[in-house]
């Protein structure tokens, strides 16, 4: 059963159409994949998703709620997290404060003002994440120090502080380098373990092939094929949409 | 660390209080309402801009609603001149915060360079509105109930008040900062958008934290009022004074706790003792303009950031050398 299903969404900036009744399901517990080339509109998808972009048509639901033009800290309230492409953190925060940003009460916006930054058992939570990413003895620091790769394990690590259901990953293994494009892909595979939904956008065919259940490929803003890894590797539209033909090419950037 | 930053404040805090009671001079004494005014106000600007770093140059509207509280409740109910009055000022606080509600609901609706222009156009609709109605006394001003304490006497209660907006802004500076509502603040100075994206309610954030700092900038002007005994439209909502706590701020450290007390203190003792050296009040504007221009270029985080990261920078070196020789030593031994 799909938690996360996109319907017919369109979206135009200016002239160009970014989204062209684009539709996704997603399955709740799959690790699911967005592939394409470059400008097929994935980054505008997850924008849509997440509240950052409006949809100039069609519908996103998650679960049973129809969640189209929510404002993204509702998106977030509700279970879905996200990652961006370049990754943005809080740089003049410690890391510990970067993951209290991110912590979820149920209280009214007045009791911000007389509560303190965190309880004992958020900052126990806040730690007990970042330990889980490996980068806890870094707590301390602020976070501007922080290099490209412990900036990406941050980025997940405060995403996860609300416990979302479904986790949207913009190129979660782009610039960083091997050892930590496996220590990335054990962590989604062990959240998904827990149950955790993942959407992942990712140009590295590899990692994709190899971590997610399901692949989507999209082109010129529309979904063009559906499927698991090998029937989207061995699907003709998706080599003409990559590379306008060139099957070698392909099974280059496939790693196949 | 902490023991010393403790003793710090407490010595502040010790001269600020002494102060009245070793210069006795009234010219002093005058200096020292107006350093205090200031030091209040900037410190309640920095709370809101310094923290989410949202400049936002139309404070003398609040400013200027707490100085007409002061006059035109007093002067209309007839009050008797003297301390009774002192119970205006966290009225005009009151109605300054109430009226930056609106403002800032619409100001905030735009992001950074926008939201600075926007609030220097809402001060000159207010500037504007204040010259030309009748009932702020237009051009000519208005002229509170005469207080008749001696020469002598008459700073003290100013002073003191002064002193207590000045603890009450620093001590609510300092709460905000260490709540969550302040690292909400200081989360979307970072990156608002990445900040909504984790749940962060920008927008009520944004505009608590703006209406707030316009109570003790609203209280600042009712006080002002009282203690100069005349308004008039153009002084109370005047573009200097949000050039000036801005600069205030920026001096000392933009951001920071002590910062705008700091920038407070030197600038605007500095001014007024060159009004009062001079008999020339204009004569600050041009060396303002200039240090402004020193700040940007060589101090950009102001004074508390830089001094701080001398004393850190010192203290490593000083380590490293201590390593260093330890570890000389340790090789000589060996």
């Amino acid at each position: 059963m799909s938690i996360l299903s996109v319907t017919g969404v369109s979206r135009a900036f200016g002239g160009v159409h970014a989204l062209q009744a684009c539709s996704l399901e997603v399955d709740e517990g799959s690790i699911a994949g967005l592939i394409g080339p470059n400008g097929s509109g994935k980054t505008t998808l997850f924008n849509v998703v997440t509240g950052y972009v409006r949809a100039d048509q069609g519908a996103v639901r998650f679960r049973d709620e129809d969640i189209t033009g929510l404002k993204p800290n509702q998106v977030f309230a509700r279970g879905i997290g996200r990652t961006f492409q370049l990754t943005r953190i809080f740089e003049r925060l410690s890391v510990l404060e970067n993951m209290l940003v991110a912590t979820q009460r149920q209280e009214g916006w007045l009791r911000g003002l007389t509560r303190s930054k965190s309880s004992a058992e958020e900052v126990a939570t806040a730690l007990e994440l970042l330990d889980f990413v490996g980068i806890a003895e870094l707590a301390e620091l602020q976070a501007g120090a922080l290099s490209y790769g412990q900036r990406k394990l941050l980025e997940l690590a405060y995403v996860l502080v609300a416990d979302p259901q479904v986790i949207l990953l913009d190129e979660p293994a782009g610039g960083v380098n091997l050892t930590l494009i496996n220590r990335i892909a054990e962590k989604i595979r062990a959240l998904n373990a827990q149950g955790k939904t993942f959407l992942i956008v990712e140009h590295n065919m590899e990692f994709v092939m190899s971590l997610c259940d399901r692949v989507t490929v999209m082109h010129q803003g529309c979904n063009l094929v559906s499927g698991t890894p090998e029937e989207v590797r061995r699907d003709p539209k998706v080599l003409d949409a990559y590379l306008g033909g060139g099957e070698e090419e392909f099974e280059e950037v496939a790693g196949g | 660390m902490r023991h010393w930053s403790r003793a710090a404040w407490a010595l502040g805090l010790a001269a600020l209080a002494l102060f009245p009671v070793v210069v006795s001079n009234p010219a002093y004494t005058t200096i020292g309402v107006f350093t205090l005014i200031y030091m209040a106000c900037a410190t309640s600007w920095n709370m809101f801009s310094g923290y989410t770093g949202y400049i936002a140059l139309g404070s003398a509207v609040s400013y200027g609603v707490g100085a007409y509280t002061m006059a035109l409740v007093s002067i209309h109910a007839n009050m008797t001149p003297g301390a009774s009055m002192f119970w205006l000022v966290p009225l005009g606080g009151l109605l300054a915060t109430l009226v930056a509600v609106p403002i800032g609901a619409i100001a905030l609706r735009v992001r950074r360079h926008t939201f600075v222009v926007i609030t220097i156009a809402i001060f000159f609709v207010f500037q504007l509105t204040a010259i030309n109605v009748g009932f702020t006394g237009s051009t000519s001003g208005l002229i509170l109930p005469f207080i008749s304490w001696s020469e002598s006497y008459y700073n003290l209660p100013f002073y003191y008040v002064g002193l207590g907006l000045v603890i009450f802004a620093t001590i609510l500076s300092a709460v905000v900062r260490r709540s969550r509502f302040g690292l909400q603040m200081l989360a979307i100075r970072d990156d608002e958008d990445r900040a909504l994206g984790l749940g962060v309610r920008t927008t009520a954030v944004k505009l608590t934290g703006f209406a707030l700092a316009q109570f003790t900038i609203g209280m600042a002007g009712a006080l002002y009022a009282m203690f100069v005994g005349q308004i008039f439209p153009q002084f109370v909502f005047d573009p200097l004074f949000d050039v000036s706590i801005a600069l205030m701020a920026f001096l000392g450290g933009f951001g920071t706790l002590v910062g705008p007390l700091l920038g407070a203190l030197i600038l605007e003792s500095f001014q007024q003792w060159l009004t009062l050296s001079f008999s020339n009040s204009s004569l600050y504007l041009i060396l303002f303009g200039a240090l402004f221009l020193l700040v940007i270029l060589f101090m950009p985080q102001g004074i508390v950031v830089f001094v701080r990261d001398r004393v850190t920078r010192r203290v490593a070196r000083e380590k490293a050398a201590v390593a260093a020789s330890e570890t000389t030593l340790a090789g000589s031994g060996a």
